[in-house]
């Protein structure tokens, strides 16, 4: 395990001086996978907030190879990377160990990558697939993603007299990786770097591919103060909003049990895009929420052999 | 010695895949490309080649992970037709403006709709300002040729720049051929080793590839690229001759071949697979004495417009032949260029245009005669009757 102390003294290979946004909940994830291997990289990122933010020419913040190509295609222009790889190892023309990571946001991975993604998974490419789920197209405005929760307020779920927001539950990303049957595959919030270093240590040291769901607070998409990112991840996990747990060769462990599961309110009440859910006709909204919250906390209990 | 072997246009190309073995290949199925893939995996089953195989999930992922393997030092090829080409049609234009000198055969296609499976330029025609070098073939020869030319072409450290084969579907691609294949270790010495400028595998030097690029370099990064494609056009011809000098062969190694055109009074202007036919009709012309001839284009980008113009120019009267509709412009493509290429030449030829041959439909010789006629009549009453129009429709 990972000292953090240890950790801070490695060298960066995200550099400061991008424009990702005060607060933001993204380059922590991306510094955190970085470190979790000495292995040389190359990082390939969809279109979105990451990649436009860290590659402005004549500027780049990554210290290792980056590829960016398009937007629904991070997994497929990896899995490129990866197949020459084989191929140059196995003709003697690179002797360097490297590894690979893609990076998406919810947008890229849920909605237009997830062909490329599944595409990636099922065909066994050894590497790191990383969604950083901020739940909607942040890098473009805060317009719905298929990861958008109920109720939340987006530009193109607007809350109006005939609207609450965002309808109909989220879809289970994780899950529908762990179902291709790939090596590893785990999801985690921001705000625990012991669990999000040992979960990305083992999906780049297992062989094949590996898919990690990190749930990442988006300040100006979630609306609110950008000290409370860690918080607020810390509250998704608290209120089993966003659970954190891993399926390792087809085994599932849930890696945090709240010792008490906190109403959803709470991870709600920071944020201004849930705001309008406070007032009394959307209370309904807010009960609904809970059980989709509840339902699939008792389903991850259940394969996790807890129940 | 050369084999003389018995192939469909698809296993020629096979072959050439098989004689340059690239790093990488990615490939998805769509008729009339799949044989071609086909036969690659049996190459592959069979060890003869030890490229890496990945067998993506659509065209889109096809091109995506060709870009990402390039990219990464690795010699990378894949193909496509139709539908699957219009799929890559976003990545095609990051293939070309990141440098990347992926080689890919386009079998020809009928884009939908409706959809038709057969043989028309409506594909690689809708990819034209792509940023990628076409070059067409008559025949599985050419097909052949072209595949091992392009790798030359494309890598050529001045040029950088991706290629297209192209081959009509089904009349080339499936039909059977005597194919010269020429020995594997002169194809092999002709081609070379692949290296690249820059490489994300290189540990040492960490490169960005893909960065975000505004206004204030944007239009400087495309005019470079242009830069590079325009490269193409001499070493186009000298990897032709060197091609013609290492293994003798055909005839048509420059932007075009020209038949009977040096005292021509009319022409035909052709692209694929109907110059064979064109050309007959042009002996049998000959033979009644009308001065006829035949410009097949081999390379349509970078469309040879000076060579072009020089060719037509002299000509009483010409009939350009499209495979596809430009919807909206003047007739097809290759018409709005030859025009185009003609523009400031005194005096120019009468010019006619006929699109043909869409979802295949057959283009017999008495097709191309009617052309030759309508042309003749035209330069003879100067009067053109219908400027644009239609070989072999049923009206």
């Amino acid at each position: 395990m990972a000292k953090l102390k240890d950790l801070s003294l490695k060298p960066e290979r995200l550099t400061g001086g991008h424009r990702l946004c005060p607060g933001c909940g993204v380059p922590a994830v991306a510094r955190m996978a970085l470190l979790a291997t000495d292995a040389h990289l190359v990082v390939g990122a969809s279109t979105g907030c990451l990649e436009v933010s860290t590659t402005i020419y004549p500027y780049t913040a990554w210290q290792c190879s980056f590829i960016h190509n398009a937007f629904e295609n991070v997994a497929a222009t990896i899995s490129g990377v990866e197949a020459a790889y084989k191929a140059l190892k196995k003709r003697g023309k690179i002797k360097d160990e490297f590894k690979f990571i893609a990076f998406g946001g919810d947008g890229g991975t849920y909605d237009i990558g997830i062909q490329s993604l599944s595409g990636a998974m099922e065909r066994g490419h050894d590497m790191v697939y990383i969604c950083y789920d901020n739940e909607a197209y942040q890098n473009t405005g805060n317009q719905r993603s298929s990861s958008t929760p109920m109720g939340s307020n987006t530009t193109t779920t607007p809350v109006g007299k005939e609207s609450y927001g965002s309808v109909g539950r989220r879809k289970d990303l994780t899950a529908i990786m762990a179902a291709h049957h790939i090596p590893y595959v785990a999801q985690t919030t921001s705000d625990n770097w012991k669990d999000l270093n040992r979960k990305l240590a083992r999906a780049l040291e297992v062989e094949g591919p590996a898919f990690l769901n990190i749930l990442t607070p988006c300040v100006p998409g979630w609306k609110y103060d950008g000290k409370d990112t860690i918080n607020l991840s810390r509250l998704a996990a608290k209120t089993c909003f966003w659970p954190s747990y891993e399926v390792d060769h087809g085994k599932w462990k849930l890696n945090y049990t709240p010792k008490e599961k906190l109403p959803v309110v709470d991870f709600l009440k920071p944020q201004g895009r849930f705001r309008h859910l406070f007032s009394p006709e959307n209370q309904h909204v807010i009960d609904e929420l809970q059980r989709e919250v509840d339902d699939q906390w008792e389903e991850l209990l259940v394969r996790c052999g807890k129940k | 010695m050369p084999e003389q072997l018995a192939l469909t246009g698809n296993e020629a190309v096979a072959h050439a895949m098989r004689q340059i073995n690239p790093d990488v290949v990615a490939a998805y199925p769509i008729t009339p490309q799949t044989s071609m893939m086909q036969k690659f995996a049996d190459f592959v089953a069979d060890g003869l080649v030890d490229s890496e195989l990945v067998l993506v999930e659509s065209e889109h992922s096809a091109m995506s992970a060709t870009v990402g393997s390039q990219a990464s030092g690795a010699r990378s090829m894949t193909a496509t037709a139709a539908c699957g080409l219009a799929l890559m049609w976003e990545i095609l234009g990051i293939a070309s403006a990141y440098r990347l000198p992926i080689v890919m055969p386009v079998v020809n296609r009928a884009l939908s709709g409706p959809i038709n499976i057969q043989g028309d330029h409506s594909d690689s025609m809708g990819t034209r300002d792509c940023g990628w070098i076409h070059i067409f073939s008559e025949n599985a020869q050419e097909a052949y040729e072209n595949t091992i030319m392009a790798m030359r072409i494309a890598e050529h450290p001045d040029v950088l720049t991706p290629a297209m084969v192209c081959l009509d579907g089904f009349i080339i691609s499936h039909g059977v051929e005597s194919v010269t294949i020429y020995k594997d270790n002169l194809v092999k010495k002709f081609v070379g080793e692949y290296q690249p400028h820059y490489t994300l595998l290189d540990a040492k030097h960490p490169i960005t590839l893909g960065a975000m690029d505004f206004s204030d370099f944007y239009f400087e990064h495309k005019v470079s690229q242009l830069d590079g494609y325009n490269n193409s056009h001499s070493v186009i011809l000298d990897v032709g001759s060197e091609f013609k000098k290492t293994f003798g062969g055909g005839e048509c190694y420059e932007f075009f071949e020209a038949h009977k055109m040096d005292d021509a009074e009319y022409a035909v202007v052709v692209l694929g697979s109907t110059a064979g036919s064109t050309r007959m009709v042009v002996d049998d012309l000959r033979a009644q004495g009308v001065k006829a001839g035949m410009l097949k284009i081999r390379v349509f980008r970078p469309f040879p417009y000076e060579e072009i113009a020089r060719l037509l120019a002299p000509l009483k009267g010409c009939a350009v032949l499209d495979r596809s509709i430009a919807y909206g412009g003047d007739g097809g493509p290759v018409h709005i260029e030859v025009r185009s290429a003609l523009y400031g030449q005194s005096p120019v030829p009468v010019m006619l245009n006929y699109i043909y041959g869409l979802g295949g439909k057959p283009i017999e010789p008495e097709h191309i005669h009617s052309a030759f006629k309508d042309i003749q009549e035209a330069v003879a009453t100067g009067n053109v009757k219908r400027r644009v129009g239609y070989l072999n429709l049923t009206e």
